[in-house]
């Protein structure tokens, strides 16, 4: 316990957030697991409760696995939850491809420059998510401006279809999630010794060899950090593959949302989000294992 | 160490790549046709037919009272939390505290959106509370967002600090709660208007969410936007958006001219 901090303001403080977070963190979770177990019905609230009461008033026990065995045997489930796992991958290697490079040049520029241009870099994710995905439909759609320069440069003599792809996707991917990719990274690079990479270089190696055996190895806890941070949101992702990927990109976020908004079904939908955090809790415990790991080494 | 050529590149190329669809947008929201493709000259009627929708703007004012409640509501929770995190310590549950504290954070939207919807709703069949969803339903799912961000915050702020300060005042004789409010407060402040500012941009730019836990009354100004994106790009919406980022860029801007003026940074790191 702190020298400065009473007993009281201790409890109040502690106990505020904690009960919060019990009741609207914690219950709701509670709360999927037993509704993926109920059956969907027409009334308030639109599934059947999990003990009801038989002919001779014994309670009975009535959740169910159907929903389950819906969401494993249909193939529709399985494969936008196969697809979402490949997206979220493909964006996070990409982001990874994109911002390394970005975060490095930062961490080694002057360093008047370092917090101009990580503000620069920072300064989108502070203007509408939304916005910035409708933005991309303007330049990707058959008569936007992509289309319409190479149209005009003669490089295509007709539109090419940008929108409504996984091509489309993947840039608003990469878009949206670039800052937390090159946060992280950043982090990490601004901090490497950089008498690390002279002596190196002293001892022979060529710059490359140098970037490859020093930066990157040091880098890798930033990498990490930045990956789960792409990959986490992508694969539950619904606002990016609904506007830019178009009815023939399906993936688990979209699945949710239809079976919740438009099929009504809120069972399945609930079934079906046990299923994004069972994808989510693999890389998780992976990357907290990969870290603890690295932490290790370094002690 | 200088950066070689290839990083600069990049970080040129992909600052252009994070730009140039918000100035295209910014652009075309000035032109006079209602095809985007072509230039028919300079007008501001788009805005005027966006003043003039009312569902706009019954959204917008719906979105900046959610906003500025569930900012409120997290920075308090989320201020209580940092204090845990930076200065309390071990205690009965602090794991599943720290662990409950991250699980907004990675919990993707819409399972978030659905778990707090079906909370509400057998809350409502238990206790009669809350009667509907709304307004109300919206500002508690986004302060418990919105509090893991402020904490962070907040506990980034109370351990990079020293302790001198408030362990003088102690030693002075102020009591704890004095200790608090005259020393400690004032010197997390600038950590909490951030984490103030930060709710309220992540409450007025969430959709998931707030389709989830609202009512039929309560069409925040994301889910205007995203019914009206659905249908394809409007003139309307390219002005919103322009007002919207300007609107950022302003406060952003106020934000960093207070930081500087206080002697602060900008960015940490």
């Amino acid at each position: 316990m702190s020298a400065t901090t009473s007993p009281a303001i201790h409890r109040v403080t502690t106990g505020l957030p904690f009960l919060w977070l019990i009741v609207f963190a914690a219950l709701p979770l509670v709360l999927i697991v037993k509704i993926s177990l109920a059956q969907m019905h027409l009334g308030v609230p639109p599934y059947t409760p999990l003990l009801g009461l038989d002919d001779a008033g014994e309670n009975l026990w009535r959740g169910t696995l159907a929903n389950y065995r819906l969401v494993a045997g249909d193939s529709l489930y399985l494969d936008a939850y196969l697809n979402s796992l490949r997206i979220a991958a493909i964006s996070t290697a990409l982001a990874l491809m994109i911002g390394f490079p970005m975060a490095y040049a930062i961490a080694r520029a002057p360093l008047g420059w370092r917090t101009p241009l990580l503000f620069l870099v920072l300064l989108p994710f502070w203007t509408s998510f939304l916005i910035r995905v409708y933005a991309w439909i303007g330049l990707l759609r058959p008569t936007g401006l992509i289309n319409s320069t190479l149209l005009w440069l003669g490089l295509v003599t007709e539109p090419l279809k940008l929108l409504n792809t996984e091509f489309a996707v993947f840039i608003g991917m990469v878009f949206c999630y670039l800052p937390y990719m090159l946060l992280p990274l950043y982090a990490r690079l601004e901090k490497l010794d950089a008498s690390l990479i002279e002596a190196a270089m002293d001892l022979g190696a060529t710059p490359t060899l140098a970037f490859w055996r020093i930066t990157v190895p040091l880098a890798v806890p930033g990498v990490i950090a930045g990956c789960l941070l792409v990959f986490v949101p992508a694969v539950g992702e619904f606002v990016i593959p609904e506007l830019l990927g178009g009815a023939d990109v399906l993936m688990i976020g979209k699945v949710l949302w239809n079976e919740f908004f438009t099929n009504r079904d809120w069972p399945v939908s609930a079934a079906v989000a046990m299923l994004v955090l069972l994808a989510l809790v693999v890389p998780i415990a992976t990357a907290q294992v990969l870290m603890a790991r690295k932490a290790g080494e370094a002690s | 160490m200088k950066a070689g050529r290839i990083p600069f590149a990049m970080l040129v190329i992909g600052l252009a790549f994070l730009y140039v669809p918000t100035i295209v947008v910014i652009v075309t929201s000035f032109n006079d046709s209602r095809l985007a493709g072509v230039w028919t000259g300079f007008s501001v009627r788009w805005y005027g037919e966006l003043f003039s929708d009312r569902q706009f703007l019954g959204a917008a004012a719906n979105s900046l009272i959610v906003a500025a409640l569930s900012a409120s509501l997290a920075t308090g929770l989320g201020t209580c939390a940092g204090l845990v995190m930076a200065r309390h310590g071990p205690f009965l549950g602090r794991t599943t505290f720290l662990g409950l504290l991250a699980t907004p954070l990675v919990l993707p939207e819409v399972i978030t959106g659905l778990s707090l919807l079906l909370l509400f709703v057998t809350a409502e069949q238990l206790f009669g509370w809350p009667s509907g969803r709304g307004i109300g339903t919206i500002v508690v799912a986004h302060a418990t967002l919105a509090m893991s961000y402020v904490a962070y915050i907040v506990q980034a702020r109370l351990q990079g600090m020293s302790r001198d300060c408030e362990e003088a005042a102690a030693d002075l004789g102020a009591p704890p709660l004095k200790v608090f409010t005259a020393v400690t407060l004032p010197l997390i402040m600038p950590a909490i208007g951030a984490g103030w500012l930060l709710a309220f941009v992540l409450s007025l730019d969430d959709l998931v969410i707030a389709s989830f836990t609202s009512g039929p009354q309560s069409t925040t100004l994301p889910m205007a936007i995203f019914s009206s994106v659905r249908l394809g790009i409007s003139p309307k919406i390219n002005a919103l958006a322009t007002l919207l980022v300007a609107s950022s860029a302003l406060c952003l801007g106020l934000a960093a001219w207070v930081q500087l003026r206080r002697g602060g940074k900008l960015v940490p790191g």
